[in-house]
């Protein structure tokens, strides 16, 4: 019988060979820093402005003075625990600060005090759409393994050419929520989508001001590929993410790097990698480090920190109550999009548009209370294929552009009641955004933009159409009904853009029909 | 000897205010005397323009008749680990030697608004670690009650880490002094010197400012002739402080200690922990102790033993625990943002590691080195978690003689000896190292930093060699009002003389 057995592996092992091979899957884990929009540091109670003159804001603590002791600030902690509850943690009813020790110049203690053993919050979900140009959205869910609050170190400034390194503790205790995600993602635009979608999150809560380019929110990802059916493979951490844009490049980058390295024969090495954004490509860093050992310890100086969770509790000044803290939640993103798809109908993919450009959701909820009369889609449609697109065009953020929610009203008022039609309507979008301080009703006179709605002189566009183009007559009446498109341009061209072109249609019909 | 160091803080303000006596007068005196008498090396740095500034405007307010506080016009010195505003603070270290903080530890500020005059700062053991106060680099402490002060190395030392503090009130150098207490550092240096040394409960003073050793252990210590100026001066310096967390936020209620023959022990409950009878006690520490309990039987007081069977372990728990908090708090001491910054640049790297192992003596460097070692992440469990729970045990003794339901069994005060023997010569001191000679001097003094529970020191009579031997007693968590009190009796009871040294020398 044993001998069979044998038998039989060795029999069937060239056809294992030849199975077909398994399919690489990637593996994407999150550690995200969020600086706390608060007044004043973790510990200490010097500024947090940022681009403040070098090492103007820095307390006698943050220089790490001897005999100066950390006191917390209540107002980050009230911070992390909305943003806690936010993302659905469970809010830890006693959490504790440690302190981990390394040596560095903007390090002034030799340790930053963070939460190792007993974090300000656990176990939370967040699930977000996921935007993938040309494919479908999904949603993705992901767990928050950890929330915990910690101090940020100062900067280090290397000038290469004198040979010295400059310290600014102007950073050095500003006040840090860490985030760490489960590594439950695959792709770049999953990262990309879960961390917009934090963005919003932090930016309703108010807790972040999630300014990537200040440094406000930095991203980490762990990423590693395995064959499906194998254990994880060995993670590279990529640090130096400056963008969100930068997320899904980064990420997509260093997963095809590790498969080619693996198609090649080579193997993933546990290293952390610099994303090179002008380059556009992962860099391993040049110093390796040497695997660290913190030496963590607890921070005698803090004593532990209890919160209230029991429900219907108010705060008082010795202790927090959650439940207090939970009643101050605004809606949330993913709320809003349930909302918008309820409310006005709208399909998954435009909620989700709005949500993600406040300022686009603000023009569509103005606009559609005061324009009663308007379908929903007439506005979705202008804000998000038009002004979007105008603002994409020029590379402007919609924050940026300056044109009125009253402004955009009156264009679409006047779009509704056909005064003006949709290339005018266009057309429009760059006359406010070039002239700021004129009214639409001023732009449409200057620039002759009314639409031209009398049938004698629509009429008399489409018997020149006709007579122009001949062949798309010939076509349209050999039965090729979108020949008519052609002809329909024609009278846009000779109306400079002007005539109304649902009449024209009509008229154009008619003519044709006559001919026949 | 001047005559007015026979006073209390009490007296000697009542005669600022009646106009026989002033702050400025007896400023000078100190100063006059620091100078006389700096073979003690009690002072690392007395401060004389600073002294004779706040001694004017003290005088100033008494001739207007408007002192500001009970301390108003006393003279008091610091100990150098304690952070006072444009005066340098050193931990008697090199790393330190030339840092001015920018700002008052909470005790200085205190000392600064109830009054007192600052004379000058105090001698310790680098960075507090140390029982002689004999690992300074200003060189060691003498202690005022030995038999040759001018002998190469055949002195008493006067006991540590606070050595400079307990000297300078012994040797009238100021009325009060503040020390810090870690394991015994203020009871043991009052102990040696024939002076009161109170620690008081963990969070009742404020840490802040104070440089420190074992943030969990260390308190402000206090160091006083008396009983009674020992309250004048915990009056002014306790009580809640935000810049320090683990301050106690109860506001501080001041301690009015009943008077001496007021003081009515029938309902006391006294105990004497056994475990505390250890082998290294001398004939004349036990002998004193006895005699102590015999007095206060006799005074109606209930003295029975007590168990506190996790003492033996308390100074390994406290060397872990001490070793591990030193490699943390020394982190900070690079010489990037202050203190000594050696010359050697060609690296980051290279510039931390030469001013770290100039900066610091070897028992330094040691607690480092074992420090990180013990925090090593495969180390951490075995060695400082493991301490964390003995420490909890340490302090559940305390709690179950003081807070057992059995009222047969509960004890209100523990009385035991502060040290083993009276002060030992200075050659003698050194033969063993700091390490060993740790871990005997604090042997009955560190268990109280365990738990955070207030303890004093207080001599009771001299040896046969002629110096000062002392008695602890410790009591539950902020009930030093009883601790004190008791402590008032047995010192009215003993009548020992705090300044019979300087009469001796001829001061």
């Amino acid at each position: 019988m044993r001998n069979y057995i044998v038998v039989r592996r060795l029999a069937t092992q060239p056809k294992l060979a030849n199975a077909p091979k398994r399919k690489w899957k990637s593996v994407v884990g999150l550690e995200v820093h969020a600086q706390i929009a608060s007044v004043s540091k973790l510990f200490s109670g010097s500024g947090t402005a940022f681009g403040a003159p070098l090492n103007t804001g820095v307390a006698y603590f943050d220089a790490s003075i001897p005999g100066t002791l950390p006191v917390l600030n209540r107002k980050c902690v009230e911070s992390g625990i909305k943003t806690a509850l936010a993302l659905g943690c469970r809010v830890n009813e006693v959490s504790m600060f440690d302190r981990k020790h390394y040596f560095y110049a903007d390090l002034p203690n030799g340790y930053q005090i963070t939460q190792q053993r007993a974090a300000l919050a656990n176990n939370g979900l967040m699930t977000f759409p996921v935007i993938t140009p040309g494919k479908k959205v999904y949603y993705k869910s992901v767990n928050l393994l950890q929330l915990q609050l910690e101090q940020d170190s100062g900067k280090s400034l290397h000038d290469d050419y004198l040979k010295r390194s400059l310290v600014d503790l102007n950073r050095a205790g500003l006040p840090l929520m860490e985030l760490v995600f489960a590594p439950d993602l695959e792709t770049g635009e999953e990262a990309a989508s879960l961390v917009k979608e934090l963005m919003l999150i932090l930016r309703r809560l108010q807790t972040c001001s999630c300014k990537m380019e200040e440094g406000a929110l930095r991203v980490d990802a762990n990423i590693s590929i395995h064959q499906e059916g194998d254990p994880l493979g060995v993670r590279t951490e990529v640090k130096n993410i400056g963008s969100v844009r930068s997320i899904s490049q980064a990420i997509s980058y260093e997963i095809n790097r590790q498969l080619e390295l693996v198609a090649d024969g080579g193997v993933v090495t546990n290293e952390t990698r610099n994303w090179d954004a002008e380059n556009r490509r992962t860099v391993a860093m040049r110093d390796k480090e040497v695997l660290q050992d913190y030496r963590f310890m607890p921070e005698p100086n803090l004593p532990p920190l209890h919160l209230n969770l029991k429900p219907g509790c108010r705060s008082t000044k010795e202790l927090i109550s959650v439940a207090e803290l939970s009643e101050q939640i605004p809606e949330l993103p993913e709320h809003t999009r349930q909302r918008l798809m309820e409310h006005y109908k709208l399909n998954a993919e435009t909620a989700i548009i709005l949500v993600n450009e406040p300022v686009l959701l603000e023009h569509f909820v103005n606009i559609s209370k005061s324009l009663a009369g308007v379908p929903t889609k007439v506005i979705t449609n202008f804000l998000i294929n038009d002004l979007l697109t105008y603002c994409n065009k020029l590379n402007l953020d919609v924050d940026d552009c300056a044109i009125s929610a009253e402004a955009l009203k009156d264009v679409l008022q006047a779009l509704h009641a056909e005064q003006i039609n949709l290339q005018a309507a266009r057309q429009l979008i760059q006359l406010l955004h070039n002239n700021p301080s004129q009214t639409v009703s001023q732009l449409v006179t200057e620039n002759n933009l009314q639409q031209i709605c009398d049938l004698a002189s629509i009429e008399a566009y489409c018997q020149q159409a006709i007579a122009n183009q001949p062949k798309a007559v010939q076509q349209y009446q050999k039965g090729k009904s979108k020949a008519l498109f052609a002809i329909v341009g024609e009278v846009a061209k000779l109306s400079a853009q002007k005539a109304n072109m649902k009449l024209a249609v009509e008229c154009l019909e008619k003519l044709l029909k006559k001919q026949q | 000897m001047r005559r007015h160091l026979q006073l209390s803080i009490k007296q000697l303000t009542a005669g600022y205010i009646n106009g026989q006596l002033s702050p400025l007068q007896v400023a000078e005196q100190a100063l006059e005397d620091a100078v006389k008498l700096k073979t003690l090396n009690a002072l690392v740095r007395a401060t004389p323009e600073l002294a004779r500034q706040q001694a004017q405007e003290s005088t100033e307010r008494y001739t207007k008749q408007q002192p500001i506080g009970e301390l108003d016009g006393i003279t008091v010195a610091i100990k150098d680990n304690f952070c006072t505003a444009n005066v340098h603070t050193t931990c008697a270290s090199r790393m330190l030697q030339d840092f001015v903080p920018p700002y008052d530890a909470t005790m200085s500020a205190r000392l600064r608004e109830a009054g007192a005059v600052l004379v000058g700062k105090t001698n310790m053991d680098q960075f507090a670690m140390g029982a002689g106060t004999v690992d300074s680099i200003y060189g060691p402490t003498k202690n005022i009650w030995s038999e040759d002060l001018a002998s190469q190395d055949n002195w008493r030392i006067a006991g540590g880490s606070s050595g400079g503090s307990a000297s300078a009130v012994a040797a009238g150098l100021c009325y009060a002094a503040i020390g810090s207490d870690t394991g015994g550092s203020t009871r043991n240096p009052a102990s040696y010197c024939g002076v009161v040394g109170l620690k008081p409960t963990y969070g009742l003073c404020s840490r802040h400012g104070l440089i420190p050793l074992v943030n969990s252990m260390d308190v402000p210590g206090i160091l006083t002739r008396s009983v009674s100026d020992c309250v004048q001066v915990l009056n002014a310096v306790a009580g809640p402080d935000p810049l320090d967390s683990t301050s106690v936020q109860r506001p501080y209620k001041k301690l009015q200690l009943p008077e001496v023959d007021q003081i009515d022990l029938s309902s006391l409950r006294i105990g004497i922990p056994k475990e505390y009878h250890c082998d290294e006690l001398s004939a004349e520490v036990l002998e004193t102790w006895t005699k102590v309990a015999d007095l206060l039987e006799t005074a109606g007081a209930k003295v029975r033993q007590v168990s506190l069977p996790n003492t033996a372990a308390s100074i390994f728990v406290y060397t872990i625990l001490n070793q591990c908090e030193v490699a943390s708090n020394m982190a900070r001491y690079d010489g990037i943002e202050y203190g000594h910054r050696a010359a050697d640049e060609r690296s980051t790297e290279q510039l931390y590691a030469q001013s770290r192992a100039e900066g610091f003596n070897q028992v330094v460097k040691t607690r480092i080195l074992t420090g990180n070692f013990l925090l090593l992440r495969k180390n951490y469990d075995h060695y400082f978690e493991k301490a964390l729970r003995v420490r909890r045990l340490i302090a559940e003794d305390f709690a179950k003689v003081f807070e057992t339901q059995q009222e047969a069994d509960k004890v209100d005060i523990l009385l035991t000896p502060t040290t083993l023997s009276d002060a030992p010569v200075y050659k003698d001191f050194i033969t063993l190292s700091n390490r060993d000679q740790c871990a005997v001097q604090d042997f009955c003094t560190q268990p109280a930093n365990m738990a955070g529970i207030p303890a004093v020191s207080i001599p009771v009579r001299l040896s046969k060699a002629g110096l000062p031997l002392s008695l602890q007693l410790m009591s539950n968590s902020f009930n030093e009002q009883l601790l004190l009190t008791v402590a008032r009796w047995i010192e009215a009871e003993v009548s020992f003389d705090s300044l019979q040294s300087l009469q001796r020398h001829a001061i």
